[in-house]
Formats: C-alpha cells, sequence, structure tokens
C-alpha cells in the first residue's frame, strides 16, 4: 500500500496561517491503514490545531470528513456538497500525494494543502512500521530476483549486483541494511536458481521519471475528457 | 482503608490502560482538564499482555503533541500500581495534583476565560 506520515506539526500550522475556516479530508484506504491520514487521524489534527489556534488568540473554524478515496472521483463526488455549502477558506487533505492532488483539481478556486508527506509503497511489518518494498520503477525484476526488489532494498538501486560493497551480507553504508543482491543470492540458492543471477538485466530505463499513464488493456480514455 | 485523596481528581473508568485513545488524552485538555494521568497495571502484569506498556507509549506521544500545541507535555503522566495498592494510588493522586497545581490551570482554559471577560467587557484577573 501507499504509506505516509504527518507533516510536523509547525509546517501545518504555517500552512494555515490566516486561514479562518478549514475543512480536512481524510482518506479511508492507504494511508488510513498505515495510521497516517484516516478518520481517526484527521480527529487528532483537527483537534491539535484547534486548540493551538485558540491558544494563539486566532480561533480556527476546521471540520473533518473522510472519504472512502481520494484518488476516486466518485468518492469526491460526496465532497461538493459539503465544500459548496461550507464556504471553506482552505481545503486541508490528509491522503497521499495523488489524492491531495485530485482534491486540489475538483476544486481548483480554494487553496489545498496537504497534511501528510508520501513515502512510498511499503508492507505492513508490524503495527504501525512499514518497510518500503516498491518504487514503481515500470521494470520489474522480481521475476529474476527471488522476489526481492533490488531498486529498492539495494543502497544503489543495481539491477545486476552484487557491488563490492557486499559486507558479510551487509551493505556498505550500514551494518543494518542488508546487502539486497546477498539476499537475492541466498534466495535463489535456496530455490535451486543461481543461474537467474548470472543473467544481465538491461539498465534501468528511469521511466519513473517522466509523468506516465496507464491504459489497461481492453480500455480506452474517454474522449473529450476534462482533466 | 478509607483513605482520602484530592477531590478534584475525576476517576475515568476503562476496561484496560490499552483502551486509553490519543483522542481521549487530547480532548480531556480541549475540554479544560489542567493535567490527565493514566493509572495502569504493573508493568508485566497486564492481563492483556501489554494494554499498559500501549497506554505508555500514547502517553509519551501525546506529551510531544501538547508541546507542540503550547501546552506543557508533563501535563499528563503515567503511574503503575497493582489493585491491591491504595495508599500508592493515594500517593500518586496527591503527587499528581501538586504538580498540576505547581503548573497552574491549563493554559487552553486561561485563553478562553481571558477572551470570554474581554468580550464581556469584565476585568480578568
Amino acid at each position: 500500500m501507499i504509506v505516509a506520515k504527518r507533516k510536523p506539526f509547525a509546517e501545518i500550522k504555517a500552512m494555515l496561517k490566516g486561514y479562518k475556516k478549514v475543512l480536512n479530508v481524510g482518506c479511508g484506504t492507504c494511508v488510513s491503514v498505515c495510521l497516517a491520514g484516516g478518520e481517526r487521524e484527521v480527529a487528532i489534527l483537527n483537534t491539535e490545531i484547534e486548540m493551538t489556534r485558540k491558544l494563539d488568540g486566532e480561533p480556527i473554524e476546521i471540520q473533518g470528513h473522510t472519504i472512502e478515496r481520494q484518488c476516486d472521483r466518485e468518492y469526491l463526488a460526496e465532497l461538493d456538497s459539503l465544500i459548496e455549502e461550507g464556504k471553506f477558506d482552505a481545503l486541508m487533505s490528509m491522503a497521499c500525494g495523488v489524492g491531495i492532488q485530485f482534491l486540489a483539481e475538483r476544486y481548483p478556486l480554494i487553496p489545498t494543502f496537504p497534511a501528510v508527506d508520501t513515502t512510498g509503497l511499503a508492507v505492513n511489518q508490524a503495527v504501525g512500521w512499514y518497510e518500503e518494498r516498491c518504487r514503481s520503477c515500470s521494470q520489474c525484476v522480481l521475476g529474476m530476483t527471488g522476489g526481492i526488489c533490488p531498486v529498492t532494498m539495494c543502497a544503489k538501486g543495481l539491477y545486476n549486483g552484487p557491488c563490492g560493497g557486499t559486507n558479510k551480507g551487509n551493505c556498505e553504508i550500514s551494518s543494518e541494511q542488508p546487502c539486497a543482491w546477498f539476499k537475492i543470492y541466498e534466495r535463489l540458492k535456496g530455490q535451486n536458481r543461481l543461474d537467474s543471477i548470472k543473467m544481465i538485466n538491461v539498465a534501468r530505463g528511469w521511466n519513473d521519471q517522466t509523468p506516465r499513464n496507464l491504459v489497461q488493456p481492453g480500455y480506452k480514455r474517454p474522449e473529450n475528457m476534462n482533466r | 482503608m478509607r483513605l482520602n485523596y484530592p477531590t478534584n481528581v475525576k476517576i475515568v473508568r476503562v476496561p484496560c490502560t490499552g483502551k486509553v485513545d490519543v483522542m481521549f488524552l487530547l480532548r480531556c485538555f480541549q475540554e479544560g482538564a489542567d493535567g490527565v494521568y493514566c493509572v495502569g497495571c504493573l508493568e508485566g502484569n497486564c492481563h492483556y499482555s501489554q494494554g499498559n506498556l500501549r497506554c505508555r507509549e500514547r502517553v509519551g506521544h501525546i506529551r510531544e503533541l501538547l508541546e507542540e500545541i503550547g501546552i506543557e507535555g508533563d501535563r499528563v503522566r503515567m503511574y503503575n500500581l497493582s489493585s491491591g495498592e491504595g495508599p500508592t494510588f493515594q500517593k500518586y493522586a496527591k503527587e499528581m495534583t501538586e504538580h498540576i497545581t505547581s503548573l497552574g490551570p491549563n493554559p487552553l482554559k486561561d485563553r478562553s476565560k481571558k477572551a470570554q471577560c474581554l468580550r464581556e467587557g469584565v476585568n480578568y484577573v
């Protein structure tokens, strides 16, 4: 899932300076699961903001509303009447970067601010602990690396490894960081597939550095659609 | 034992301190409480394994949140005792009350009182 962490409170406070009526929109999917921007986190942040602004002598009226997904027009639509009636000075989003942009795009006349920093695609290791596992590079080599992503786990993001910095199973950057390519070797060895490590993967295409659009087979982009 | 403890301490019962949520504690301050302390079972003695340890983590977290807001984080504390320790309960209640008295009232409450006095044109003391 997409994981995020809340921005420092001082940064959020500074962004909302001068705004008197704000709607904080939470997202009920990924950021809710990773305890960063769901209904509960919206309530906590709103309470904090309300209290600090009261202390500063600049009271704020802040409402919270959490929708199922901010990356889907279908769910964003339920905010239309709330935002129209609310006459908010500003919107704040606790969704990932995708959701924040979609919210800002839907209400272009109202300033929209992010309350979280999106940190990546991660697995849930334990309650509250998320470990990044994918950089969405558009060039998956997991089939050849025994299901271990070298782009994410290797400090150099090497598609072919290991490099000379592998040190007794760890990376040269830290003794706490396992060497991705050592783990790949171990995994492939266990599967009796060590020949895979000798295969040369093509160099990284840096496909994630340009805007990407995905249209699944069997679908097409609607014509005359406003974006 | 019929021990006395300060009357300003209001007890909110929860099934386990693991039930205490950050939002519960924040709301107490928002509603004007001067201080809050959570009293859990002794560490290692939680019937639910780690409810009291979770509460301790949350108390630590809310102390940081309060500091960010502008309220002293030390207005929240965590204590541990067993259900057979009446005198210790009394001791903690007195200790916390004295500590909060030394910190003064919740600045938020103060602020709202001050604002009300200003609105009504009454001298704020």
